[in-house]
């Protein structure tokens, strides 16, 4: 096992093509993705429902249900180890103490009829060795670290006595038992209030620089992504249509998609203003049109678009788009005052 | 001889209603107060006023909220979860029939397994013991003396050899009760890990599995029985005994593996099985650690349902012969050597009878009673 990859990269992401038989046809749910990501880093997944992030996500750890899913190609290497070459053992092993994952909702991820201690016990159980009083501990403490207050009493009890945001943070409690490299964050806070989500995303945070942990944070909230992440990926009907520095990506889109996204983001302090929406509705994946899949509902469309694939073109050293007029949008948004 | 029928439909999912409770009527916490110190552990405090009303509040794949205990949360005091084990055990205590149930089996579990040794000690008798001195009128118990006095010294008569049908029910009962338990936890066994492996696989292999449970369902399972047991006859008492419980439970486990495969497979797809694969455990893990558990509720049900089905089955065998043969004796070969005499001394068939459907019915209702406890979708109130 490298200690460093070849670029000192941690999550290295080539090509991955993950496709689901269905009756429908093929569905190409995540078809040609590449991202990197560094040693704690946070990398945002964004994008509509049905683009993709969670079978990227799934992808990873490699939770693709079989039939009918399968990840027919890529490569994915966590610090050097090509995760998708593993055998289902060496997998298991990895999944919970190197790449942890917390789902969206904390309703129904944990297991209603055991005690949350035994649930947080069995990780470290599993993964780290523990014997029973070494892991009860070590779960305690994991509940204090995620802001559950008496974390001693309320550990032999049911999720169902707690809330919604402290289920969450059991969650992510048992997600980080074994100090995994990476954190997959898959829609943690959608189901969740504001002002939980807010202390949800807060956690996440420190936990990830106390531990040095890398991050990946699927959502399709815009603001969610804006304060948390360094980079960001926008996906589209299993694609990605673009991807930048945090900070670029808000100020000066390369892409039709991402600009309509951000315009899609409602403006309070806008008066008397129809809100925007993207025309239409994402495509079906089994049947894709030809050409660019997003020319359907893009106002810049041309014929071009609705003919050929779009290029991934490359507009900065860390920035690259998926449209044939990539260059153009960018500089037109460099153009406008920014949103 | 019929099976009982599927006390609940087991469609896949029908029994479970996984639903997502969005709304958290529980403790509310979002603002993690600092925690107030926690109250002595009592009952607690009862509010004037449900505030659930009739609504059925479902956080998990069966099981409502533990009531009662959550709202005293709201007043500022920590109040340990109810579990849910907890609450069936109240709403089993409301149903008057499954505590009456309850109580009779109870009774009658002891006193086949305390009565014997007692009655030896008390009168003599035991269930083989043929007593010297005839000195009593051969009447409907209790048996009238010679002198035309009264005597309770055999309550429910005796047999053609003289022997006392109390100290033999009771015996009796020893055996039926031993048999009928043992059979429904082999039952148990097999029909727990084949359903749930076939739940949890599903495909092809599940197809298999299932239709080897359809073939088997629709072989008559008395002569399946009887072929084992002829096949295979054991040299001592204690082995036929364990063949009965064998043949027994190789034959009941379909409606149990039936049971558990529904259940397992509308589990299997709640997201707390993938958080769970996500965590790398087995599979195996997966489904005894996960998911078996989350199906205790029917399988008990169901369980406490079979065993008077095992009893009739049992009673059934050994009245045929089949099943129990003396020195030993159960309440189906009492009824059996009661038979033969029904005309002239009933009492040989009715006491035995009536302890047994006793049984048998108070083990119906308290089945019945913890279905209901158990699966609150399925209450009227």
């Amino acid at each position: 096992m490298n200690a460093m990859s070849s670029n000192g990269k941690l999550l290295s992401v080539r090509n991955l093509r993950t496709y689901f038989e269905t009756e429908d046809g093929l569905v190409k749910a995540v078809d040609g993705i590449e991202f990197e990501l560094g040693r704690g880093e946070t990398l945002g997944i964004v994008g509509e429902s049905g683009s993709g992030k969670s079978v990227t996500s799934l992808s990873l750890m490699r939770l693709i249900p079989d039939p009918p899913g399968k990840i027919v190609a890529g490569e994915v290497k966590l610090n050097g180890d090509d995760l998708l070459k593993l055998s289902p053992a060496e997998i298991r092993d990895i999944r919970g103490k190197r790449i942890a994952m917390i789902f969206q909702d904390p309703m129904t991820s944990l297991n209603p009829f055991m005690r949350i201690s035994k649930q947080l016990m069995e990780v470290t159980q599993l993964h780290l060795g523990h014997h029973r009083a070494q892991a009860y501990e070590h779960a305690i403490d994991m509940l204090e670290q995620v802001g559950i207050p008496d974390a001693r009493a309320r550990a032999d009890g049911y999720p169902h006595e707690l809330s919604g945001g402290m289920r969450q943070r059991v969650m992510i409690a048992m997600a980080l038992s074994c100090q995994p490299e990476l954190l997959i964050a898959d829609e943690p806070t959608t189901a969740l209030d504001v002002t939980i989500q807010a202390q949800i995303l807060e956690l996440i945070k420190r936990l990830k620089s106390d531990t040095g942990a890398s991050v990946i944070l699927i959502t399709h909230d815009l603001g969610v992504v804006a304060g948390m992440t360094d980079h960001i990926v926008v996906m589209y009907a299993g694609k990605i249509f673009e991807c930048a520095p945090t900070a670029e990506l808000f100020a000066q889109p390369g892409n039709p998609y991402t600009h309509a996204l951000l315009r899609s983001v409602p403006d309070p302090t806008a008066r008397e203003q129809k809100l925007y929406q993207i025309p239409g509705l994402p495509p079906d994946l089994a049947h894709l049109p030809m050409g660019c899949p997003f020319a359907p509902r893009c106002e810049r469309a041309e014929e071009l678009c609705h003919r050929e694939f779009p290029p991934f073109v490359k507009l900065t050293r860390e920035h690259y788009s998926l449209c044939h007029f990539a260059n153009e949008v960018y500089a037109q948004a460099n153009a406008k005052p920014g949103k | 001889m019929t099976r009982v029928t599927e006390p609940f439909a087991v469609a896949s999912g029908s029994v479970l209603h996984p639903v997502n409770d969005k709304t958290s009527k529980l403790a509310g916490h979002g603002k993690e107060p600092t925690e107030p110190a926690l109250t002595p552990l009592g009952s607690p405090p009862e509010p004037p006023v449900s505030p659930h009303g009739d609504e059925a509040i479902h956080t998990g794949p069966e099981f409502a909220v533990g009531e009662g205990d959550v709202r005293s949360a709201e007043a500022g005091e920590y109040v340990a979860g109810s579990s849910l084990w907890k609450d069936a055990w109240r709403r089993l205590l409301r149903n008057k029939l499954a505590v009456f149930g309850m109580i009779v089996v109870i009774l009658l579990v002891v006193a086949s397994l305390a009565g014997p040794t007692i009655i030896k000690r008390v009168t003599g008798y035991s269930y083989d013991l043929i007593p010297k001195e005839e000195t009593l009128n051969k009447s409907f118990p209790p048996f009238r003396a010679a002198d035309g006095s009264f005597s309770w010294t055999h309550p429910m008569g005796t047999d053609n050899a003289g022997r006392d049908i109390l100290a033999r029910v009771l015996s009796g009962g020893q055996i039926s009760l031993m048999v009928a338990l043992i059979a429904t936890l082999v039952s148990l066994v097999i029909g727990i890990s084949y359903g749930a492996t076939a739940g949890y696989l599903g495909g092809r292999l599940d197809d298999l599995m299932m239709r080897i449970v359809d073939v088997l369902y629709s072989l008559p399972y008395v002569i399946i029985v009887i072929v084992l047991l002829a096949l295979l006859p054991a040299k001592t008492p204690t082995g036929q005994l364990a063949e009965l419980f064998i043949a027994l439970g190789a034959v009941s486990w379909l409606t149990m593996a039936r049971i558990v495969r529904g259940q397992v497979m509308s589990l299997k797809n709640q997201e707390f099985v993938l958080a769970a694969r996500a965590t790398g455990v087995s599979t195996t893990k997966i489904i005894f650690r996960h998911l078996v558990p989350n199906t205790l509720g029917p399988v008990i049900v169901y369980a406490t349902l079979t065993v008077p089905t095992v009893m009739l089955s049992e009673a059934f065998l050994s009245f045929l012969g089949l099943g129990v043969r003396p020195p030993r004796v159960s309440w189906g070969s009492l009824a059996a050597d009661g038979a033969q005499n029904l005309a002239i001394y009933p009492w040989q068939l009715i006491f035995p009878g009536l302890t047994m459907a006793l049984m048998l019915f108070s083990l119906n209702f308290l089945g019945d009673g913890l279905r209901d406890a158990l699966d609150p979708q399925m209450r009227r109130e």
